[in-house]
């Protein structure tokens, strides 16, 4: 089982939802994170005083699967996310230990 | 020209004196509309301006609730509508008899002398008819001083405490605003002189900009404001929607503020008037507004909301000096200037640490002495020189009694809430209260 992390565009969130379900995906978390990476961040200027966004709002998703689709599943989020524009995000692969589905009590894969 | 406010009192004292002959006259026909007419308009003409003016209030508590962060803006709320009541209820105590003593030694007048209104269902004998009602006169005069004392507020916003803050409300309506307001208005010193000042840019806009540069000083910046190295650190407020409907809401008000200045709505030259009057001061505010968004885009590569908007109250307030004699191009170029005070005195201020939270004292102080001045181009009655003396004199008592005001509420009683406190936000610290109680911390 492999946990799939991926930071996306904001925008993005709603293309990459698509293509995940299209591809049989049966649950994800969403969280509105803010960060910063090689996008770095920007100044702004408000009333006449300029100071600096460094962080920069982005998507937090992740997704569990068995490890047989995680490729997948990297490769369709890539696809959807990717604007070829800094700051489309990153992608991290983990090990999964355990999984239970608190309702039944399934466990593992079975849970996913 | 505008009658002067001080008028009045003599007026009504005219119709005491002309009363038992009156009286004599029983069978007198009923007074046709020639005499009760300008009465009845201009009474009307108070109150219409006098709701106008008092939705202000409502229009000062949005831009300073949109300007504010989320964590203060219950506390900003509650200061707005407990300014405005305490406002009213010192009008009524000493302010407005203070401000408009009738015979007077031209400085100050005697306190504690409370309003009566006109008796219930008063005879059109006993009435002021070539002015207006107590009532309406009393009720459009108190409402120029809420506005003052929402100035106060804005600037010195998110770090003060509640308390100190009104006391100081009590006696700037009570006691400051009257007496300086009684040299012009009031038939005073000022008036003597020649001073001009039609709906208040000085009277009430830059006695409030000084009220509040005293506090500002005497209070200190907001946490985290200005970094050590000089740097500014900008501290957005928490919703433009709401800023922008405030000043929406004051732009309405401010046809109450300076049409009902003319005082007198029962001729065809003053209803006139109150028309031209309301044509200039909209066309102040929009040049004021677009103004701002062209020196912002220029200055800043993008234009600035908030500064904008700065820029529209400031075309408000510079024609407030004068909004009558103008012509419509007068009053957009007086206007225009006011935005350009506005867009570069905010830097300014930031440049010296003074943190004044919503733009008050650009808006409401040197937008107010830009108008004063202005009213020279326009107004052949008035001079460069008693100009600058009733701006000097305004800023020497306001501000100098405010600052010891300022210093004693200081040493006493306090004035700036702990670091903690202003870290949570006074809603939570002061008043255990959120604005926003559903929404997650930012």
């Amino acid at each position: 089982m492999k946990l799939i992390i991926a930071t996306i565009k904001p925008f993005k969130l709603e293309e990459v939802r698509e293509a995940l379900t299209g591809i049989g995906v049966r649950g994800m978390m969403v969280t509105e994170i803010k960060g910063f990476g090689a996008q770095s961040g920007h100044t702004e200027i408000y009333r006449g005083a300029e100071y600096a966004v460094n962080f920069v709002p982005k998507i937090k998703l992740e997704v569990a699967v068995s490890a047989a689709m995680a490729d997948q599943v990297v490769d369709t989020i890539t696809k959807a996310a990717r604007t070829g524009k800094i700051g489309d995000g990153k992608i991290f692969v983990l090990d999964i230990q355990q999984a239970l589905r608190v309702r039944t009590g399934e466990t593992n894969e079975d849970a996913l | 020209m505008n009658m002067q406010r001080f008028t009045h009192k003599g007026l009504a004292a005219a119709a005491f004196i002309a009363l038992p002959s009156l009286a004599m006259a029983q069978d007198a026909p009923a007074p046709g509309f020639d005499e009760i007419g300008p009465y009845i308009m201009t009474t009307l003409l108070f109150c219409m301006a006098g709701f106008l003016v008092f939705f202000m209030a409502a229009g000062f508590a949005m831009l300073e609730g949109g300007l504010v962060r989320s964590k203060n803006v219950t506390m900003q709320m509650t200061k707005n509508i407990a300014l405005y009541s305490v406002a009213a209820i010192m009008y009524w105590l000493m302010g407005f008899n203070l401000m408009y003593p009738g015979e007077f030694n031209g400085y100050v007048g005697s306190f504690f002398v409370t309003t009566t209104l006109d008796p219930v269902g008063v005879a059109a004998a006993d009435a002021a008819l070539d002015y207006a009602s107590v009532g309406s006169d009393f009720f459009f005069q108190l409402v120029f001083v809420a506005a003052t004392a929402s100035i106060v507020s804005g600037a010195l916003a998110e770090r003060i405490k509640l308390w100190p803050f009104l006391a100081f409300v009590v006696v700037l309506t009570g006691v400051f605003y009257p007496i300086s307001g009684s040299w012009q208005w009031g038939g005073g010193w000022l008036s003597e002189a020649g001073f001009s000042d039609f709906a208040g840019s000085t009277v009430v806009h830059s006695v409030g900009g000084w009220a509040a540069l005293a506090g500002a000083i005497v209070l200190g910046p907001r946490l985290g404001k200005y970094g050590k190295d000089g740097k500014v650190n900008p501290i957005p407020g928490s919703n433009l929607a709401l800023a922008t409907l405030g000043t929406f809401i004051l732009w309405l008000g401010w046809f109450g503020f300076n049409g009902g200045s003319q005082l007198a709505m029962g001729t065809v030259g003053d209803v006139s008037d109150v028309s031209r009057i309301f044509a200039n001061t909209n066309m102040a505010a929009a040049s004021g507004a677009v103004t701002a968004l062209i020196l912002t885009q220029l200055m800043y590569k993008k234009p600035d909301l908030t500064m904008v908007l700065n820029g529209a109250l400031a075309g408000l307030v510079s024609i407030t000096a004068e909004p009558l004699a103008p012509t419509l191009f007068g009053a957009l170029w007086i206007g225009a200037v006011g935005g350009i005070i506005v867009v570069l005195t905010v830097p300014m201020l930031d440049k010296l640490k003074i943190d004044d939270v919503v733009g008050a004292i650009p808006v409401h102080l040197f937008a107010g002495i830009w108008g004063t001045i202005a009213v020279v181009f326009y107004n052949g009655d008035a001079s460069l020189g008693t100009q600058l003396l009733g701006i000097a004199a305004y800023g020497a008592f306001t501000f100098v009694a405010s600052l010891v005001l300022w210093f004693i509420l200081k040493a006493t009683v306090g004035i700036r809430v702990g670091e903690e406190e202003e870290m949570t936000g006074l809603d939570m610290a002061e008043l255990g209260m959120e604005a926003y109680p559903e929404f997650s911390k930012g």
